[in-house]
């Protein structure tokens, strides 16, 4: 690849993770203020671990994040072929858009009072439940963009050939869509891992549903303590190497 | 595959969800991290403890359910006083909390609630100016130094920006009310607000003694134990409070009426009322508390942090911000205009 | 693709919306209609002197204001963002998932810690001003933190990777046998781009310009702390409604009115595109 498409993915890259640079810079930093470098220090790394809160809320939010995704990769992946595959109407193209554009706040309140209203108690699931709507309509429209030049001859063609609908859908239309799948899931994953405010007022009180934006944003008050930056730091670590051994393990099976 | 997903997940569900007595709402770091496990050892009761980020957001959710799920939280004063126009709270039974004779006497004749009947004051203070003593060429002594600064100091101020002491700041400053409804006069101090907006570093309510101490910012709208943060990383930096005078802020605990665990609820306040626990809030917050008991016995802070030591017939002098009723929506507007300008 | 089929593929979609978003707003929406209660509930007497506070010019400014400051945020994440997402798509297929996971992953530590990161890089003291003043670029610091402009860079850097995420979907889905075609007809590269890339991969960046656009308008934290809270937006104005102010009607009626707006702007692109192709 030409060096100067490097160059600019280098700048871009760079742009993104300065800040990610500084978390980590102050995770280190011993006074953990970020105006004054106090030494070099693993204290909050310790400090940390012996937060069970912070593990807790960690865990909470994996939890959440990982069923949302996947409830609003499946419905959101169906709402967009049903939408793509045949033209529809003005109002549905509305009711796929409206998640994106409402106000968190209002989502939110307006989901407590429902939940409220209908007597459901809350707790993990509740906030599952909300944060799959605003995911379907980004996976959905993620998903749509894979769509807007798709050729519906090639599934014409494969059931003129004798192809049944799920066999067509498994080996034509599903790898078409897929990338736009895995990027709305990625979309998805990383929209409901740093959602609070509808988090917070749809969880239920007390730890057990508390997630790990709502435990940050509760500590603004008193002062955001370093820990979450190291905790920031792990999991930006931990991602990585996923991330580098998924790669390896690709690798491997290629050359298998 | 999808059994052995759902069995985990509904067990790890069931592992923090042991059955609490009572759950508790406040700002973390606002008492102490272990406090529901001295609470549980002293008296049996299990509590959970819950955070909320801002009084704002605990107000919205309880609004909108109805207080389900919590049984005790910790609001600032108006907040209290609207719960309980609201019908949300119960009533303070005070044969449950007799810790509570360790209170100033003038801590239970507040105000916004005479005998302390819908709530329980946990900490109290005022707002004034926190400034880098060192870097200001003279000390300020009016909410006018903040409004209309000195040359040098401009570009260097912060004020806060919650509605109601961004506004007082305004009214203390023409001499009037912090619960003014008088529209002339609000805009008045809407004038006087949206002007020295020019001259602002920026509004901020949480990180500004950081800026002192980094003498980013030289003169600070503050609520005397966050300059204590300031003046704990800097000595150079003081407190005041203007000659126009302040504010008594008091943030509170309540119990709310949707709660079945009542007394339960009542052991917790009393709980965080024991003289040792309340030194807990002295020594590791740096706010005043309205325990007399508590004060007394770590009065020694005063030398280090002096706001600490103010007295509490001077405290008492000052206004608590109430509930505004009906102006409320004049309030929002004001804050909104002066915000966007 | 008969109908029947169609509406199960699209019935949990729907349904989900409907009962989980639709039903609760169309309750909390028609508050709108009501008054505020003196202590923060509601008082149930129809009218609509919400709706006419809304177009007070008070508000009007903010929505403007909001509406610029999402605008020039989805346009300049789109400039970044294009030719990052069209460079990893020319990148070898192998690394293509792991560079768009990087893309995502600074994402994945939490808003408020990432804000003040750029806190720290911004201000007068920041390392941006430390390092310029060093290199000797700049005698004085750069006001950069609490001007409008943080608030623009902090929105663009919280989302562009949503743009690079959905443009490189439409990207991969083009096909390269019409840039060689375009090519050996004798176009050069910057007309192959504008005639031929652009225009099949606008879906990706029609999307990843409305999601730029829609969170950012909505949002409060960025205007909030890189601001210094000094541009109050309409995303700020809704929250204080509800939660400041405790005013959900009125709070009802400006989510109302931007949601009209958007669906409205919604509406018009649609048009637009059909009528392009």
């Amino acid at each position: 690849m030409k060096f100067r498409y490097k160059f600019y993915l280098i700048l871009v890259f760079s742009f993104l993770y300065i800040p990610i640079c500084i978390l980590i810079f102050l995770s280190f930093n011993k006074s953990g203020m970020p105006t004054s470098w106090g030494g070099f220090s693993t204290d909050w790394y310790v400090k940390l671990f012996e937060n069970k809160k912070i593990f807790y809320a960690f865990l909470n939010t994996l939890i959440v994040a990982s069923i949302s995704t996947i409830l609003s990769a499946i419905i959101g992946t169906l709402l967009a072929m049903g939408m793509e595959l045949k033209k529809t109407n003005n109002f549905i193209e509305g009711i796929a858009f409206v998640p994106m554009i409402i106000p968190d706040i209002v989502m939110a309140i307006s989901l407590l009072s429902f939940f409220t209203l209908i007597q459901m108690t809350l707790g993990l699931h509740s906030i599952i439940l909300s944060h799959v709507v605003f995911n379907i309509a980004f996976v959905c429209a993620v998903v749509r963009t894979r769509f807007k030049y798709f050729d519906h001859r090639v599934i014409e063609a494969s059931y003129d050939l004798g192809a049944k609908k799920i066999t067509t859908f498994y080996k034509i239309t599903l790898p078409i869509i897929f990338p736009g799948v895995i990027a709305g899931s990625l979309l998805a994953f990383t929209l409901s891992v740093d959602e609070f405010i509808i988090a917070f007022f749809t969880s239920g009180a007390g730890s057990s549903s508390t997630t790990l934006p709502m435990l940050i944003y509760s500590m603004i008050r008193f002062g955001v303590t370093p820990e979450i930056n190291a905790l920031s730091t792990l999991i930006i670590l931990f991602s990585f190497m996923i991330v580098l051994l998924s790669q390896r393990l690709n690798k491997e099976s290629i050359i298998s | 595959m999808k059994k052995i997903f759902y069995v985990l997940l509904f067990s790890t569900i069931s592992i923090f969800s042991a059955k609490s007595d009572i759950v508790v709402s406040n700002w973390d770091g606002y008492s102490a991290p272990d406090i529901m496990e001295t609470f549980q050892a002293a008296t049996g009761v299990k509590g959970e403890m819950s955070f909320h980020a801002t009084n704002e957001e605990i107000m919205g959710k309880v609004t909108a359910s109805k207080g389900e799920g919590y049984d005790v939280l910790f609001v600032s004063s108006p907040f209290a006083e609207a719960l309980n126009e609201m019908g949300l709270l119960a009533d303070i039974d005070h044969s449950k909390i007799p810790n509570i004779e360790n209170f100033y006497p003038e801590a239970m004749n507040l105000d916004f609630d005479p005998g302390n009947k819908f709530q329980v004051p946990y900490a109290w203070g005022t707002t004034g100016l926190c400034y880098r003593s060192d870097l200001v060429s003279k000390a300020p002594d009016s909410w006018d130094d903040l409004l209309s600064p000195d040359d040098s100091l401009k570009g260097k101020i912060t004020m806060l920006s919650t509605d109601r002491w961004l506004l007082s700041a305004g009214l203390l400053s023409l001499g009037y009310s912090v619960n003014e409804t008088n529209e002339s006069k609000l805009n008045e101090a809407k004038a006087k607000l949206i002007a020295a907006k020019k001259d602002l570093l920026a509004y901020d309510d949480t990180t500004f003694y950081s800026k002192l101490v980094s003498g980013e910012a030289v003169m600070t709208h503050a609520w005397d134990g966050w300059c204590n943060y300031a003046i704990w990383e800097n000595p150079d930096v003081k407190y005041v409070i203007p000659k126009e005078g302040s504010d008594l802020w008091i943030d509170t605990m309540v119990i709310m009426k949707s709660s079945s665990n009542i007394d339960e609820a009542h052991a917790f306040i009393n709980y965080i009322l024991d003289a040792d626990v309340a030194a807990w809030t002295i020594n590791n917050i740096l706010y005043k508390v309205p325990n007399e008991k508590a004060m007394t016995a770590t009065a020694e802070i005063a030398d280090s942090f002096p706001n600490m030591g103010m007295s509490v017939s001077e405290l008492s002098s000052y206004e608590t911000l109430k509930d505004v009723g009906s102006a409320a929506k004049l309030y929002a507007k004001t804050v909104s205009d002066i915000l966007s300008d | 693709m008969n109908t029947i089929k169609n509406n199960i593929l699209i019935l949990p979609g729907v349904a989900w919306i409907t009962i989980f978003l639709f039903i609760p707003c169309l309750v909390i929406i028609s508050y709108s209609f009501f008054e505020r209660g003196v202590y923060g509930g509601i008082e149930y007497n129809f009218n609509f002197d919400n709706y006419n506070r809304v177009i007070e010019f008070t508000y009007f400014k903010i929505l403007v204001n909001s509406a610029k400051i999402a605008f020039l945020s989805a346009l300049i994440a789109i400039v970044i963002g294009y030719p990052a997402a069209y460079f990893i798509h020319l990148s070898p297929k192998k690394y293509q998932l792991i560079l768009l996971f990087l893309v995502m992953l600074p994402f994945w530590s939490n808003y408020l810690i990432r804000t003040y990161a750029w806190m720290v890089l911004l201000n007068n003291q920041g390392i941006i001003n430390n390092t310029l003043l060093w290199i000797g670029l700049i005698d004085e610091p750069v006001k950069i933190l609490y001007t409008q402009s943080a608030v623009i860079i902090g929105l663009v850097y919280n989302y562009l990777p949503f743009v690079v995420l959905s443009i490189f979907s439409s990207i991969s889905k083009m096909d390269h046998n019409l840039i060689e075609a375009s090519k050996d007809l004798g176009g050069n590269s910057v007309n192959t781009f504008f005639k031929i890339t652009l225009p099949l991969t606008l879906p990706g960046v029609a999307a990843g310009f409305v999601f730029v656009f829609v969170l950012s308008i909505g949002n409060f934290i960025t205007p909030d702390l890189l601001g210094g809270g000094k541009f109050l937006m309409i995303g700020n104005l809704i929250y204080d409604q509800y939660l400041s102010a405790r005013d959900w009607p009125f709070g009802s009626s400006l989510s109302f009115v931007l949601i009209s707006i958007m669906l409205l702007l919604l509406f018009v692109q649609a048009v637009l595109i059909r009528k392009n192709s």
